[in-house]
């Protein structure tokens, strides 16, 4: 598979991820080895195995349904980059 | 008082032959006028580490019993600790604090540790060479122009420097063992889900898994000990009672049953490295284990399989680092897109843009099935291989790494050359089997290391295993000379 | 050409559990702006969802209430999409394996025709925050309160073919969700919001013509107008040889329009995988059947037994049970007044609902409990008021806290029943009126009334009628 400048572009759009004009040949022929390197699964006939997405057989425990959290939105909006009046600011946003 | 292992350190704080203020002030200073040249510690808790280091020796004094009281230690710095610069070796987090511990550092707080500081990393735990760091890449003390390994590289290096007894480190495909091997000590990777993950921040959920870096197997047990258990906070934190790792440490190895991998000793793996293999392999014999040559048939996948399921899961794991609610916000975004791209285009390395653009490749319309969930699949067949092999033996032994630490610099032109690095530490990771690896050796003056793999919560066995090779060889006591 | 609409709903039912989906966070509504945002919440770096377990039994209940297959394995997966409110750049939700699978409602539309609507699934899914765009010049605010509070998805299939149909079908989901008690069905605080997959084909085929969906339609009013609206723009675009385009399309309540929401028009590509945080949640037979035992009665069988048992019309116990509150307070006043299921019926539904109507309140909300009200019933049904007062002596409960009891005292308007009384009202009436009596005897009989009114005035209206009535034929006799 190999990955063009095109497709650097689109996924570095879907990933919200800037990405210089000088960088994305770079990208786009190391996304092409690695995808390479994938592509070596293809020697093995999977079609009768289950995908895992967990290492261990486990289940999901469920937590009982009981408020145990208190406001730290000081502490919390001490990290923020722009905060104001408690809301957490971004460029306007139209709809 | 800084070659002490932390189990002398232990007996030596509790009959007072040293004060935790002294062997803190020791470390502290070494740290000081060894950094530099490793550049191990992103930041040094100097101030709080001899407040808690008085603390601890009144609570000495009075016959406080805490497993760890007075141990110095330092956490890697993708364990979010309260209040102190959690960077994930990244720009995107370096002026982070969190408001809140990492459940695995409240953990080792509860036993009584001194924090000195938090340790080098590759930026988001990706890498096999710390070299991915915003903060730098760390030298390997053995040889201060090779890697440490990564991307616990900072932990390993300065356990090897002696800068500090123990630190924890974190594995999603290696990242302990490797730089453990690199940097000649003792690092385990526990069974997923053995370590909680809360407050870790993740790279790849389903295979990231924090354990103990320390010169010793015997250390590892003590803050293995201490990091183990369940953790309401994490859904995959397992609620199965802990061993006590430090005990049964001893217990003699008579009867073991070793499996070698075929797919691990081919002409692949440096001859060197092969030889040490092959002595510790003579060692165990005498110590009175049997070895069975076992196949592992799909481990050549690991790595194939590894790079789309980590990649696709750190791709959406890292959405969350948008320049809104915390970290690096680029300068006067002009709308929203701006501000999303340009903040995480300037505050991600390039390594983890690479894997970032990957996995939402690998994850998007199309190619779902193709990459992710081939590799899901695949994912299963190593596992099947491993359930297999232990029906007929205890562990598994081989090398950690294919060769000794490399030079700076060598293999950052070409990742999938840096990712093959890790393909005797990533099946373990795929099957979320524990594994440690422990020095076995030097090559041209740089440590190799031994891996062994056992099954789902064997930790104890392998500590075992690896203690009393330790205690039939000296590996793991030599130091860099630099660091002496 | 004859168009044919085709609807099909997705209904966000805002789970009632006191935490999150994923964090023990409070889930009410109207908090101080991000003061109930956790550090899960907030997508903060290293931190874990955690399911909550009655996120689950509610999803589960659903599932029981509408016949739905339960998914004994069910997994959560992340919808990966870039967006302000949505603090760690993916929702957790439910994919390729929801919680609850196939099932059916049964709903009843206008004409009284039962019609049966299949649902396509429902599931689990974590709700997002809040944008507010007009509060700081230039930027948009971000309320991070609502993020992770538990929803239930609702998919309906694509069976209703008109907006009636559509309308009557999300009230059938409303009430049922408000019977199992898993969702208080608030529209206005967004605790149920109806997205509407609309299409329309010509008459006669088969296959579906392009969806545009309609989202942020806040009541059942509002989405059978926008249904309307966004059907006839579409047969409009088609009869002067437009395409319709797949889009999401805003419903605009003041113009009474649906508007293309332009800034989302971009192809998305969520990215679904199965999320590594969470494990798949395994739901036993064992939980299954201990739910189903608690199950309370639903709208159909309740109907069925206010008929069976209570002689009450079809239309009157669709009424009282559309909706599990209304069941509750007649069932509660039946049972206490000892008054007629009829009675009981006929003053919830007229004075007691025109009421609340008047006073824009839910029957929750009401200032006369069905402890007072049944107070009412059981005076009315002893005679000690008349129907009449009874309307007086409701005014005022509705101002004061006050029983039944009391205001009768106070306002002494207990019915006069002595008939030493009456006869004495009625004896002056009669002497008071000489010509009318006169006239009564020749056969005027109409003007018995006009004696009845009169001693009823003189009586103010607490004479007990029917008393009245037959002693007051027998004197005119004479
Ligand atoms: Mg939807
Ligand atoms: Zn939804």
């Amino acid at each position: 598979m190999a990955v063009d400048a095109k497709i650097v572009a689109q996924v570095a759009h879907l990933a919200r991820v800037e990405i210089d004009d000088a960088s994305v040949a770079g990208f786009a022929t190391e996304m092409t080895n690695v995808l390479d390197l994938a592509g070596q699964m293809d020697e093995v006939d999977t079609s009768q195995v289950e995908p895992m997405a967990h290492p261990l057989h486990a289940v999901q425990r469920l937590r009982p349904d009981v408020v145990t959290e208190s406001d730290q939105r000081e502490a919390f909006q001490s990290q923020a980059p722009a905060v104001d009046g408690g809301y957490y600011l971004v460029p306007q946003v139209i709809e | 008082m800084h070659k002490d292992t932390i189990a002398q350190m232990r007996q030596n704080l509790k009959s007072g032959a040293y004060s935790s203020v002294e062997l803190c002030e020791t470390f502290l200073q070494r740290i000081e006028s060894s950094n530099p040249a490793l550049n191990a510690f992103i930041s040094v808790m100097g101030e709080s580490a001899m407040d808690q280091a008085r603390a601890a020796d009144k609570r000495l004094a009075s016959g406080d019993n805490a497993a760890l009281l007075g141990v110095p230690i330092a956490h890697k710095d993708i364990f979010c600790t309260e209040g102190v610069r959690t960077s994930c070796g990244s720009r995107m987090l370096e002026n982070f604090a969190p408001p809140y511990n990492a459940t695995v550092v409240s953990k080792l707080d509860a036993a009584g540790v001194v924090c000195l500081g938090k340790t080098n990393m590759d930026e988001f735990a990706m890498g096999s060479s710390n070299e991915n760091s915003y903060f730098g890449p760390v030298a390997n003390p053995w040889n201060t122009a090779h890697v440490p390994g990564g991307s616990s590289g900072g932990s390993a290096a300065a356990v090897a420097a002696r800068l500090v007894p123990g630190c924890t480190g974190t594995d999603t495909g290696g990242s302990i063992r490797q730089p453990a091997a690199f940097c000649g000590i003792t690092g385990i990777k526990p069974t997923y889900g053995r370590v909680s993950r809360y407050g870790m921040i993740a790279f790849a959920s389903s295979l990231d898994q924090a354990g103990p870096m320390a010169t010793s197997a015997e250390d590892c047990a003590l803050m293995l000990d201490a990091m183990a258990g369940f953790d309401e906070r994490d859904s995959t934190s397992i609620d199965e009672p802990v061993d006590d790792y430090s005990v049964g440490l001893d217990k003699p190895l008579d009867g073991l049953k070793i499996g070698l991998p075929k797919q691990y000793f081919t002409q692949d793996l440096a001859a060197p490295i092969a030889a040490s293999l092959q002595a510790a392999i003579a060692e165990y014999e005498k110590l009175g284990v049997t070895f069975v040559d076992i196949e592992l048939k799909n481990q050549h996948l690991a790595v194939p399989a590894y790079y789309v399921v980590a990649p696709a899961e750190c791709s959406s794991n890292l959405s969350r680092f948008d320049g809104v609610r915390y970290g690096y916000r680029c300068e006067d975004p002009v709308d929203l897109e701006d501000l999303y791209k340009r903040s995480r285009g300037e505050g991600f390395g390039r390594e983890v843009k690479r894997r970032i653009l990957i996995g939402t490749y690998a994850l998007s319309a199309g190619y779902y099935d193709a990459y992710y969930i081939k590799a899901q699949k695949i994912r299963n067949l190593i596992s099947q291989d491993f359930t297999d092999a232990f029906k007929e033996v205890d562990m598994i032994l081989g090398p950690t790494t294919p060769t000794p630490a490399f030079s700076l610099g060598e293999k950052t032109s070409d990742p999938v050359a840096m990712y093959l690095n890790d393909i005797y530490t990533i099946p373990a990771n795929l099957a979320g089997l524990p594994g440690i690896s422990l020095p076995c050796g030097t090559i041209d003056g740089l440590p190799v290391g031994l891996q062994l793999v056992g099954n789902y919560f064997s930790e104890q066995r392998l500590l075992n295993a690896a203690h009393r090779f330790q205690q039939a060889t000296d590996w793991h006591r030599q130091v860099p000379a630099d660091f002496a | 050409m004859q168009w044919e609409t085709v609807i099909g709903l997705e209904i966000h039912a805002q789970l009632a559990t006191r935490s999150k989906i994923f964090s023990a966070s409070s889930t009410q509504f109207g908090a101080e702006v991000n003061s109930q945002a956790n550090a899960v919440d907030l997508g903060m770096p290293g931190v874990l969802p955690v399911l909550n377990i009655e996120a689950v039994h509610m999803a589960i209940k659903f599932a029981l209430a509408t016949n739905a297959e339960i998914g004994k394995r069910s997994v959560f997966a992340r919808k990966n999409y870039f967006y302000p409110d949505l603090p760690k750049g993916y929702q957790i939700s439910q994919m390729a394996l929801p919680i609850v699978g196939q099932g059916t409602v049964e709903v009843t539309l206008d004409d009284g025709v039962v019609k049966t609507v299949g649902l396509t699934r429902a599931h689990l899914e974590e709700d997002a925050g809040k944008s507010v765009h007009d509060l700081f010049h230039g930027q948009t605010g971000v309320d991070l309160n609502r993020a992770g509070t538990p929803l239930l998805e609702i998919v309906s299939e694509p069976d209703m073919r008109s907006a009636r149909e559509a309308v009557a079908y999300a009230r059938k989901i409303h009430s049922i969700v408000r019977y199992i008690d898993i969702c208080d069905g608030n529209m206005q605080e967004g605790s149920f919001r109806c997205d509407a997959n609309v299409s329309v084909r010509p008459v006669g085929t088969e296959t579906l013509g392009t969806r545009a969906e309609i989202k942020n339609v806040n009541s059942f009013r509002f989405l059978e107008r926008a249904i309307n609206f966004e059907v006839e723009r579409q047969i409009d675009v088609l009869e002067s040889g437009g395409t319709v385009v797949q889009e999401t399309r805003l419903y605009d309540a003041d113009n009474d329009e649906t508007r293309s929401m332009r800034s989302k028009e971009e192809a998305n590509d969520y990215r679904y995988f199965p999320d590594p945080d969470l494990l798949p949640v395994v739901v036993e037979d064992s939980l299954i059947e201990e739910l189903s035992q608690s199950m309370p009665e639903l709208p159909e069988a309740r109907c069925g037994r206010f008929v069976s048992e209570f002689q009450l019309s079809e239309y009157d116990a669709g009424v009282l049970t559309a909706d599990r509150a209304t069941a509750d307070y007649f069932e509660s006043v039946l049972a206490t007044s000892g008054a007629s299921a009829k009675l009981v019926s006929s003053w919830i539904g007229g004075e007691l609902f025109s009421r609340l109507n008047k006073d824009g309140l839910e029957l929750p909300e009401s200032p006369v409990t069905a402890d007072r009200f049944s107070g009412l019933m059981s005076r009315i049904h002893d005679n000690t008021i008349s129907g009449k007062i009874a309307k007086q002596i409701l005014d005022h409960m509705w101002g004061s806290d006050a029983d039944v009891d009391a205001i009768i005292d106070r306002e002494g308007l207990r019915q006069i029943s002595d008939s030493s009384e009456i006869e004495k009202m009625i004896d002056d009436v009669i002497e008071a009126n000489p010509s009318q009596l006169a006239e009564y005897r020749q056969g005027k009989e109409k003007l018995l009334a006009y004696f009845v009114g009169q001693v009823m005035k003189a009586s103010r209206g607490k004479a007990n009628p029917g008393q009245l009535n037959e002693m007051l034929r027998e004197k005119l006799k004479g």
